[in-house]
């Protein structure tokens, strides 16, 4: 079997005295949905960070496709194929919905100039925007805006996409939607690490999870074993995480 | 080409022909504040074309223009004016890159910061030379360039490249990848910008503009010594007329420097002593009343009406 | 001996580096106000000193006094009038942080103007306590000393209002975070503007006590507030303790280098001192991790 797409090995990260990720290591494969749980506070988006290269590792190593990318720029990294969400939407408000994907198609890995129009509206049509390329981005509802960084960060043609609690503050029919989507990439091949915190959404879309608390991996396996895991219910019940929406 | 497109660019042309003929057609005066009017032209669109795209603040403009100044007052007699020139952009360039290696690579706040002392700390340091190295701390400027005619024609095509950079800004994926940092830098990175690259570039660009405009107009003054070339309230007025103009587009600069131009010439005038008062006043005026400037206004004008149709 | 000399004057000026430093990063810190015009304010308390000894021979420590209210009043007007507009307007930090700094750039071309015509362009200075004191075997003015001695008093007292009181936690709790700092019944707004003024209060002490024994003029504000920025930078954003270990290297650094090198080169020193920070250590040499 050929070595994982992501391996994560040792990854740690310390702010001050706190260890916010510590000695983390877990793999993804090639097309796998991969589940990164824990509640909050536990590092789950510090992980994502520092993978995304949003961040510096103090130790360890993110192997994407052979390549070694801890400690590498942001724009590297997505360069080598790996695109992301933030938990925060973070679209560029002032311009236009049609700029904003045009920013993942004009600095991404197949960089072009600008204009190719099809590109564009396949990417918006892929998310369901299709029909909004003009408006701005500000003028987005909430989930609208959470479609159109997807779409960004399609438009960057990742390998590995990482989401960071996209399907959170979703009503239950735009969860259903969000679920669709995200199947869908994944039925495209798409490998996705997405952190989050909806249980049924983790439990129909994970192959695997990984569990974090305290910046260390607790449990890892599939939803169904970590989710039962004695371990996981503990450090889960130590906060007020677990929602269950009503798919 | 929509009709206000073709307007706008006969408009641009007639305006350039009329300012290209200026020198024959008025006298010593109109072309003395049409080269005012080119200078802080140029000095504001070059400000507008780094600052207003990526909203990091410089506030060192009057830096990178004494240090033109300051090259010509140097080489002046020594090379011919065209290699003179060439000297200026370069040492300009290596300034900004200096400048830009050490503080765009972190947070807009230490650009600011930075750019604020430096152009004090230039002030000092070429004092300090010229006083222990050079003998005296003024200098005497007789240049083969200083007629009044030949600098008005170099600044009016700088001015020309300059708003032409500007106009390829908007369509170039550079001038793209400025306004997504000024949006949201740590997103751009995300999309792949390299930022740190994007602004380095920029910047310098910018500063070669400002330190051949320092270059250019610096034969008008016969003596020159560190507090008039590196004078902080130019930077400040470079600020205030981008502002007022508006920096979302790359001619908005241009509309704010002819109103304040026209206004500051009136009050050096009449009210000298409160110059440094009426500034802060019309700038206060500008950062509460008016913050995206004239063409802010002017967009946001047009979306509305767009919205309501 | 001039290498003593040079270590007095150094912390002498290090302490009155140390008082602006803990002033703005309350403004700055606290407030998230980058008040450009922070010198200006400074300066103007010295040529009120200036003034008040030339005209009325009002001793210099009587002005002390009275800056006290006088600062923080004219800090919480300038808060409340000028910049609580710009709070109110900005979306987040960073927008508040430009906005405030192109507003207080305003601001100190608008104060400037207004010394620069009641006091001209040139350099002032009057003689107050330049008598010599015998120290560790050489002559320091007793002036210098004074102003030593209060800017470490000073430093304390805030240093203690700030770690031992209600209030001073309250501020403490501001800088490191406005929003959760809001949840726990903190008024923000409030805070932030007596942030505001006790920073400006610091300011026009410190020029009080630069006014008795240093030569200024009205155009010196901005690199007051240079080296302020320096230090808070150098100290790391918001850290009181590191402003005061750095604001006491810098008077120390340029101390020596106006003593033994050139005292046209102090300025080209601090920057010098401020790049290599930069280049090694940004977020402060003891700063925590920056944003």
């Amino acid at each position: 079997m050929s070595a994982p797409l992501l391996q994560v090995r040792g990854l740690s990260r310390a702010f001050g005295g706190l260890r916010a990720v510590d000695a983390l290591s877990f793999d993804a494969g090639e097309g796998e949905i991969v589940g990164l749980l824990g509640p909050n506070g536990s590092g789950k988006t510090t992980a994502l960070n520092l993978i995304s290269g949003a961040l510096v590792p103090d130790r360890g190593s993110v192997r994407f496709a052979g390549a070694e990318l801890a400690g590498a720029p942001a724009y590297r990294v997505v360069r080598a194929g790996i695109a992301r969400t933030f938990q925060l939407v973070r679209v560029f408000r002032s311009m236009t919905v049609r700029e904003n994907v045009q920013a993942g198609l004009r600095f991404g890995r197949s960089a072009r100039h600008g204009g190719h129009r099809d590109d564009e509206q396949a990417l918006l049509d892929r998310v369901g925007l299709g029909a909004q390329a003009a408006r701005m981005a500000s003028e987005l509802t909430y989930i609208d805006q959470k479609r159109l960084e997807l779409a960004r960060a399609l438009a960057l043609q990742p390998r590995l996409l990482l989401l960071d609690e996209w399907l959170a503050g979703l009503n239950p029919s735009e969860l259903v939607e969000g679920v669709r989507l995200i199947r869908a990439l994944h039925e495209a091949g798409m490998t996705v690490l997405m952190v989050e915190h909806v249980m049924d959404a983790i439990r129909s879309l994970c192959d695997r999870c990984v569990v974090m608390n305290s910046g260390a991996r607790i449990a890892e396996g599939t939803p169904a074993e970590v989710l039962s895991d004695a371990r996981v219910v503990q450090a889960y019940l130590g906060d007020d995480d677990l929602e269950a929406a009503d798919v | 080409m929509s009709p206000t497109r073709v307007f706008a660019a006969l408009a641009a042309l007639g305006t350039f022909v009329l300012l290209a003929l200026a020198p024959g057609l008025g006298n010593d005066y109109t072309t003395s504040l049409l080269i005012n009017l080119m200078l802080y032209g140029v000095l504001a669109t070059a400000w507008g074309l780094f600052c207003g795209t990526t909203r990091y603040i410089s506030l060192a403009t009057v830096a990178f223009f004494g240090v033109g100044s300051y090259t010509v007052a140097v080489l002046g007699e020594r090379l011919p004016w065209p290699l003179v020139l060439l000297a200026a952009a370069a040492i300009g360039a290596l300034l900004a890159l200096l400048v830009g290696l050490v503080t765009l690579r972190l947070s807009g706040t230490y650009f600011v910061i930075f750019t604020f002392g430096m152009t004090e700390l230039l002030r000092q340091v070429v004092n300090w030379y010229e006083s222990k190295v050079a003998g005296s701390v003024g200098r005497y400027v007789f240049v083969d360039a200083a007629s009044p005619g030949f600098i008005h024609g170099q600044l009016l095509v700088l001015l020309a490249l300059v708003l032409a950079l500007g106009w390829w800004f908007g369509r170039s994926r550079l001038g793209f990848a400025l306004r997504l940092i000024g949006e949201d830098e740590q997103a751009a990175r995300h999309c792949g910008v390299d930022t740190t690259r994007a602004k380095l570039l920029a910047f310098t660009l910018s500063s070669v503009f400002m330190v051949l405009a320092g270059a250019i107009v610096a034969p008008r003054w016969t003596y020159i010594d560190p507090a008039i070339a590196f004078n902080a309230i130019v930077s400040f007025q470079v600020v205030i007329m981008a502002l007022l103009g508006g920096t979302a587009r790359f001619w908005g600069p241009v509309l704010g420097v002819v109103p304040l131009v026209l206004l500051f010439e009136l009050l050096v005038k009449y009210f000298p002593n409160h110059f440094p008062i009426v500034l802060g006043v019309v700038f206060l005026l500008i950062v509460y009343a008016l913050p995206r400037g004239v063409v802010g206004w002017v967009l946001e004008r047009g979306r509305k009406r767009g919205a309501s149709r | 001996m001039p290498l003593l000399d040079a270590l007095l004057t150094g912390l002498t000026l290090g302490g009155m580096y140390a008082l602006v430093a803990l002033g703005l990063n309350l403004q700055y810190g606290v407030a998230r106000i980058m008040n450009l015009s922070y010198g200006e304010l400074l300066i103007a308390a010295a040529v009120l000193a200036y003034a008040l000894f030339g005209k009325l021979q009002v001793s210099p420590l009587l002005t002390l006094l009275a800056i006290v209210p006088l600062a923080a009043l004219l800090g919480w007007a300038i808060y409340a009038l000028a910049l609580a507009p710009l709070v109110r307007r900005a979306p987040d930090r960073d927008a508040l942080e430009a906005d405030s700094l192109l507003g207080t750039f305003g601001l100190l071309f608008v104060v400037q103007g207004v010394m620069l015509v009641l006091v001209g362009g040139s350099y002032l200075s009057y003689s107050f306590l330049s008598v010599p004191v015998a120290v560790l075997g050489t002559t320091v003015a007793a002036n210098r000393l004074l102003a030593l001695a209060m800017a470490v008093v000073l430093g304390l007292a805030v240093w203690l209002l700030l770690m031992r009181t209600r209030v001073g936690t309250a501020i403490r709790a501001v800088s490191v975070d406005p929003v959760s700092a809001q949840l726990v019944a903190i008024d923000v707004r409030r805070l932030a503007a007596a942030a505001f003024a006790l920073g400006t209060v610091l300011a026009g002490v410190a020029g009080v006590l630069v006014s008795m024994f240093l030569t200024f003029s009205a155009t010196m504000g901005v690199l007051f507030t240079m080296k302020a920025l320096i230090v808070v930078i150098m100290g790391g954003i918001g850290n009181m303790a590191g402003a005061v270990v750095a604001a006491l290297m810098l008077g120390l650094v340029e101390a020596l280098v106006g003593t033994f090198v050139d005292p046209g080169l102090t300025l080209a020193a601090n920057y010098a001192l401020f790049l290599a920070v930069l280049l090694f250590k940004p977020a402060g040499l003891f700063g925590k991790v920056a944003r």
